[in-house]
């Protein structure tokens, strides 16, 4: 009761309001060590990667590589990238799907989007949702690095909360680790 | 609010007498302490009343059922059968006859009276120690007849507490996520029941997902993580007027929330572009402070019961591990070095240890550690479990558990299990539905 006549404090909501800003202001400069980096990778890749056939199964290392699951975005643009246990790095097939995702995008200007991060159930729910909000921000840093403005992409994190597959076999971990591109409007 | 609902009457100030008996709940009880709950005696004309009140055919034989359960579930206490009591329940509350429960290896004796007067309840209890031939304990409670499953839980602490030299924890509830559905379309609601699963009652619709539900100290309010319009944001929950509020302003997703000692601040996690940092709220000036500031992961923050410190999980190092630092964020320390992942640290009541979450090579374990790190023991072992919770007097942890689906991905199920420090007593916890992320509340009266 106390409390929530509190809760109405104005000299309170500019406290939030000074909050905010300080975030916006470190979260450009961060984008933008980011992009370098990852531009100049990203370019290193194109020259030397030779297409690499997925091996006999559907993972590689244990990043999925099935098409099981994989929605689009539009034809031929794949809507969802998959990750290493514990990681977020994008691997080599991860970029081009982006890099499709991106060109689309581009070409759709109009659409915006919301970047959903997943993790698989073999980790602590809290632990979780923060690793599902690093795999859509490294999803969301390489779609801005192809032009994708920040105000267009939305990150989303589910943690372990929305599984693709029940199942509790490496395979079905593999699948969940992912994030996915969803159309926002 | 619980003062005004109950007024406990001493008969008896309880003498402190060496002779009698002391229950050590220090170490795993393999051998509980037989003891004899004899049912509640009651008049005619009080039962009549509260059949009609409360459509139970014999509120005293209801309420020493509670206290029997709850002292079974202990694991300390060991509740014989009444087929083979000898003495009427309103004789054995007036005088004992020692030699009779001698008999059946009692060695102590729990007698009662219940009585309806003037629209109230009224209970009286007794504690005999059998092989003193003396009593412990006397007590009446006088309440609202409503509440005769509090007087059951209160009861059982009293006696806990005399036998033990410890408080207890049966007058308590547990507030929990309430789970169905499919595994891959879960549906969530936030449920609060009475500690022994009684009660049980749900707090959201569940038309968004809920998560991590915890008590404040007064365990009158709920701090959780919703998803309400798909924004993943800590919210503050009044449980007795249904208020809810998001707490804090932030551009991003909040969560890990858990109330300060003080019930002042809530502390949680941040996230944003990819590094999750602890944060506080003042609830009454509104004021924000940010407590780490690092590239990684930090999340999962608990305090210490003097709110000094704060103990988090990082994966600073590469992978999750268990750190301890000042309440202000400076002194970070790991504690965490055995072999695996750590996660989920919750500070005991007591101040002396650290329960947690470890995974190592596929199987995840409940553990404690002390404060320092020293001293790691694991309770307990399975597919999938985590995010242990104390009862309020440090001696027992609550935790979900889920199991593995099988080949075609069906079989997911998550329940609600307990298990006292020592590592014995490991106990599943019934729940209408599906349940995780349980929160034991303090003791409600005191």
């Amino acid at each position: 009761m106390r409390l929530s006549k509190i809760f109405k404090n104005t000299l309170l909501v500019l406290m939030a309001c000074i909050v905010l800003t300080a975030c916006a202001t470190k979260k450009e400069v961060e984008t933008q060590t980011t992009t370098s980096a990852s531009t100049t990778e990203a370019k290193t890749e194109t020259e030397k990667a030779d297409p690499i056939e997925p091996i006999a199964g559907q993972m590689q290392g244990d990043v999925y590589t099935g098409t099981d699951s994989v929605g689009y975005l539009a034809e031929g643009v794949k809507d969802r990238v998959f990750f290493a246990t514990n990681e977020s790095i994008l691997t080599t097939a991860s970029r081009e799907t982006l890099r499709a995702q991106a060109a689309w995008l581009r070409k759709n200007p109009d659409v915006t989007i919301v970047v959903e991060g997943h993790a698989d159930e073999r980790g602590t729910r809290e632990y979780n949702l923060a690793l599902g909000e690093r795999r859509a921000n490294a999803a969301k840093d390489y779609l801005m690095t192809y032009g994708i403005s920040s105000d267009r992409i939305t990150v989303l994190s589910y943690g372990k909360e929305r599984p693709v597959d029940a199942g509790s076999t490496p395979l079905a971990w593999s699948k969940n680790r992912r994030s996915v591109t969803v159309k926002a409007n | 609010m619980i003062k005004k609902i109950f007024s406990l009457i001493l008969i008896f100030i309880p003498l402190k007498a060496f002779a009698l008996i002391e229950v050590d709940i220090t170490r795993g009880n393999l051998d509980p302490l037989p003891l004899a709950v004899s049912p509640l005696s009651i008049d005619e004309k009080s039962r009549l009343s509260f059949e009609e009140i409360l459509l139970k055919d014999n509120i005293g034989s209801e309420i020493s059922q509670i206290v029997e359960n709850n002292l079974r579930t202990s694991g300390i206490f060991n509740p014989l059968d009444k087929n083979a009591f000898l003495q009427a329940p309103d004789i054995a509350h007036l005088k004992p006859r020692f030699e009779d429960w001698n008999l059946i290896k009692a060695q102590a004796l729990i007698t009662g009276k219940v009585n309806y007067t003037e629209d109230k309840l009224r209970v009286e209890f007794r504690l005999w120690d059998v092989l003193a031939a003396k009593e412990m304990m006397a007590l009446a409670f006088t309440t609202v007849p409503t509440n005769w499953r509090r007087v059951g839980h209160i009861i059982s602490d009293k006696i806990y507490e005399r036998l033990t030299g410890e408080k207890g924890y049966f007058d308590t509830r547990i507030i929990y996520v309430a789970e169905e559905g499919p595994k891959t379309q879960r549906i969530k609601k936030l449920a609060i029941m009475d500690q022994d699963g009684f009660n049980n009652k749900f707090l959201t619709l569940g038309n968004e997902l809920v998560l991590t539900p915890r008590f404040n100290p007064t365990s009158q309010m709920v701090t959780y993580l919703s998803y309400f319009k798909n924004m993943p944001r800590v919210y503050l929950l009044d449980i007795e007027t249904g208020t809810q509020e998001v707490v804090g302003d932030f551009p991003g997703m909040t969560f890990a929330p858990r109330f300060s000692p003080d019930g002042k601040k809530i502390i949680m996690s941040f996230a944003n572009d990819g590094k999750s940092d602890i944060y506080t709220m003042d609830l009454e000036n509104r004021l924000v402070e940010k407590i780490t500031n690092h590239p990684s992961i930090d999340t999962s923050p608990s305090y210490s019961p003097d709110g000094k410190y704060i103990t988090f999980n990082s994966d600073r190092s590469g992978y999750q591990q268990i750190y301890i630092m000042r309440s202000d964020g400076s002194d970070v320390k790991r504690i965490s070095f055995g072999n695996g992942i750590y996660g989920t640290p919750v500070w005991s009541p007591r101040g002396d240890l650290i329960a947690f979450t470890k995974l190592h090579k596929g199987k995840f374990y409940i553990g404690v550690m002390r404060t320092d790190g020293s001293g790691e023991r694991l309770l307990t072992e399975n597919y999938y479990q985590e995010a242990p919770s104390w009862s309020p007097n440090g001696r027992v942890l609550i935790f979900y558990r889920e199991t593995k689906t099988d080949s075609k991905g069906e079989g997911f199920s998550a329940k609600l299990w307990s298990i006292d420090l020592t590592g014995y007593n490991e106990r599943l916890i019934t729940t209408p539905t599906d349940g995780s992320d349980p929160s034991w509340s303090s003791l409600l009266s005191n």
